[in-house]
């Protein structure tokens, strides 16, 4: 049995249930035992002073690529799911492109292990869509979902296919699931290495224009109203596809949809001088985008902020534009870009920001957390929403650097990391 | 050590007004160099350039060639197939490599845009770019401006259309960046499939009609039509892109004065240029290719640190 922790004077603010105020948290035997104001430490316990600091549900990042099986030369579940604590983030969907694809039981009970060895964040495998990603013939969702996987997703990849994507999620309804689409219209995308725009044509690179988003973003959401299944956007960037939904939120449709922080912080004007570490699918895009982004994480039309964590060699990135691998990783920085993009902004008060990356992602696709209920699991962070940090690659717990963000300096991170009542990460420096 | 050009010469965005002028104005006495019974000058006695040529290339690899080696300068000449390259080298080992071997300047053309300035900031030695991808060709450029300037006396206030496909050349955008910051006027002739997305942000005007654009413009520069854009969905077909979009003898007689015609080669004869007016008396196309080693002479000269002074005394050491 572990020690007891008591969390003690800090700001406790569980979007759950409303609630932000000085108060104590109380974890014993790896759940959340209580929460109040002068909770007597019991005998044993680990006490931890968090005046000045936020104690909040622990984060949840519902889109992460952990590379294992397959290329652990890039990241391990076990160095992802470290990353992600050092993060703050408590549990991580596992997107299922990897080699193998995460297509079929033994996958998902695989990267179930490997979690449950490296004891750190938990993880949560996304089952694929497709066999192999083909976009072809539907995987065992039955299966996956036994194994546990909690949603299913081709991401990487569009369900190219309408009747794959309407069978996908007539048949998920069974089992509660979302299915998490990638969206992009393959034929508009084809050979593109960034968004279609002024940039692009200056660099003379081929563009991706935002239609290629948008027009399966739109399919999407007439699926989900044919059929009553849930649909999940993922890394939404265009203020195109942020009218689609608010208009299928509207309808009462069941579309969820999650942005990235470099959608939130970026725009395509990164991507001068040719910086493999700007280029990700879908691409960094215009102001009015990055703007239409945050004003939909603002009025909840994209409901999760999502990392769409992407570790890469050095040496594929380090190549022409047109030749590098698309994505960042974000663990390590995303709540850092949240509190000095969007609270520090005065867009989202904190309270709302922990909503978007806690109880919202657990909510969406039915994953313990969120909470600081009584009774819950024992998932909490502790963040000092004030320490000013600069982004040192080098310094990352996860295999890969490859992020746009070295040398910012951004404002919060999290200092102490709580999964099933222990301490995961606790920072030093 | 610091060049009025800076290390690299990867695009002519990059350069100033001044810059671009310093060029062309040293072009000016490498011309006669060409015409000399020994077409030698010593400027570039001991350094050594490395011609790195990862697309096939007649023309431009050619006109480096000679300017190199009318200016004194020691080449070697590296193409993708039978290097290294073939084997799965990267670009940035493969300029390692060379130059480790002591190299001072390397000439690169490649498929990818941006491809010279990634190598640019990676090694040491000057680079200048003979065509990244769909990006630029400033040597292309320089060379069409200074072709410009023998025939109008000055750049600014000139009206050059650039017709055909923008979206993929290289020469249309290093064409619209020099004439720019020399005052001309750019507009842009073609297919609205063949332009680039928001081309207008570039300082240009879109004039949809080729009929048009040879009533506006003092000099029309047409590009070359790569004969996959018609599978690749871009155009119908190249029949139908000569009747629309072809500089034809019959369209060129409607101009209201003599216009100046360029091409950057290679043509495709019947398809965006008619032959009569490719061979015809306003064709500027050849002393086009006689002004690129001029040009890229000048472009090396002062890579190399040469002093502009000397180039324009035209004497030895």
């Amino acid at each position: 049995m572990s020690r007891p922790i008591l969390l003690r004077g800090g700001r406790v603010i569980d979007p759950s249930r409303g609630s932000d105020g000085i108060a104590d948290v109380l974890l014993q035997g790896g759940r959340i035992e209580a929460v109040g104001l002068n909770i007597i430490a019991p005998d044993g316990a680990q006490v931890v002073e968090c005046a000045g600091k936020v104690v909040a549900p622990g984060l949840i990042d519902v889109h992460v690529h952990l590379r294992e099986p397959g290329q652990e030369d890039l990241e391990t579940v076990a160095t992802g799911a470290m990353a992600a604590v050092a993060g703050g983030f408590t549990g991580i969907c596992a997107m299922p492109n990897t080699d193998p694809v995460c297509d079929n039981q033994g996958v998902v009970g695989f990267v179930i292990a490997q979690a449950q060895r490296a004891a750190k964040a938990r993880v949560f495998p996304i089952g694929a869509v497709s066999l192999g990603q083909k976009g072809q013939q539907l995987a065992e969702f039955g299966e996956l979902v036994g194994a546990g996987a909690v949603a299913v997703s081709d991401d990487g990849k569009p369900v190219a296919s309408s009747h794959l994507m309407r069978m996908a999620l007539e048949y998920a309804k069974t089992f509660g699931i979302p299915v998490a689409d990638h969206c992009e219209d393959p034929t508009l995308a084809a050979g593109g290495s960034m968004h279609e725009g002024i940039i692009s044509t200056r660099l003379g690179l081929k563009g991706i224009p935002a239609a290629a988003e948008e027009i399966m973003v739109a399919r999407d959401i007439l699926l989900a109203e044919l059929t009553g299944g849930h649909v999940h956007l993922c890394h939404m960037s265009t203020r195109g596809s942020v009218d689609l939904i608010r208009r299928a939120k509207d309808m009462g449709l069941k579309v969820t949809a999650e942005a990235c922080p470099h959608h939130f912080a970026l725009t395509h004007e990164s991507c001068l001088g040719y910086n493999t570490n700007a280029k990700m699918n879908p691409p960094l895009r215009e102001d009015l985008d990055r703007e239409a982004i945050r004003q939909g994480l603002k009025d909840g039309t994209i409901d999760v902020i999502a990392t769409d964590h992407a570790p890469h060699h050095y040496d594929a990135k380090e190549r022409e534009f047109d030749d590098a691998p698309n994505g960042i990783i974000g663990l390590e920085t995303a709540f850092g870009l949240a509190m000095s993009e969007l609270v520090n902004t005065g867009l989202l008060s904190l309270p709302e920001l922990l909503l978007r990356m806690s109880t919202t992602p657990a909510r969406t696709f039915n994953l313990p957390g969120g909470t600081l209920a009584t009774g819950a699991p024992g998932d909490v962070v502790v963040l000092d929403p004030a320490v000013q940090w600069v982004v040192k690659p080098d310094a990352f717990f996860s295999k890969s650097r490859n992020t746009p963000f070295a040398g910012r300096t951004l404002t919060g991170r999290a200092d102490l990391t709580i999964v099933r009542g222990q301490v995961a990460f606790q920072r030093t420096s | 050590m610091p060049t009025p050009l800076g290390k690299d010469l990867t695009a002519l965005e990059y350069l100033s007004a001044d810059q671009i002028r310093l060029i062309l104005d040293t072009a000016e006495p490498f011309k006669e160099v060409s015409e000399r019974q020994i077409k030698k000058v010593p400027a570039l006695r001991g350094k050594t350039i490395v011609n790195l040529f990862f697309e096939a290339s007649t023309r431009t690899r050619i006109s480096f060639e000679f300017a190199e080696k009318r200016l004194s300068a020691d080449t070697v000449n590296v193409a993708s197939t039978g290097s290294s390259v073939s084997k799965g080298e990267t670009l940035v080992d493969t300029a390692r490599n060379l130059e480790a071997m002591h190299i001072d300047m390397v000439v690169i053309r490649h498929h990818a845009s941006g491809s010279a300035e990634f190598l640019g900031k990676r090694i040491r030695s000057s680079v200048i770019n003979a065509g990244d991808g769909k990006h630029e060709h400033p040597t292309q450029g320089l060379l069409d401006i200074l072709t410009l300037r023998d025939k109008f006396g000055k750049i600014e206030g000139l009206k050059v259309a650039i017709c055909g496909d923008l979206l993929h050349s290289r020469v249309g955008r290093s064409n619209i960046h020099g004439l720019l910051k020399l005052g001309a006027e750019v507009a842009v002739c073609g297919p609205a499939s063949l332009l680039p997305r928001d081309v207008e942000s570039l300082g240009v005007t879109v004039i949809p009609h080729i009929e048009d654009a040879i009533q506006w413009a003092d000099a029309l520069n047409i590009l070359r039509l790569q004969l996959e854009r018609m599978t690749a969905g871009y155009i119908p077909s190249l029949r139908e892109y000569n009747r629309v979009f072809g500089l034809t003898a019959a369209r060129l007689d409607q101009a209201p004065k003599d216009l100046v015609i360029m091409h950057p080669g290679p043509m495709n004869r019947g398809v965006e240029i008619d032959s009569e007016v490719a061979d015809g008396p306003h064709s500027v196309i050849l002393p086009q290719v006689t002004n690129g080693v001029a040009v890229r002479m000048a472009v090396l000269y002062l890579l190399a640190g040469g002093a502009p002074d000397w180039a324009q005394g035209g004497g030895s050491e």
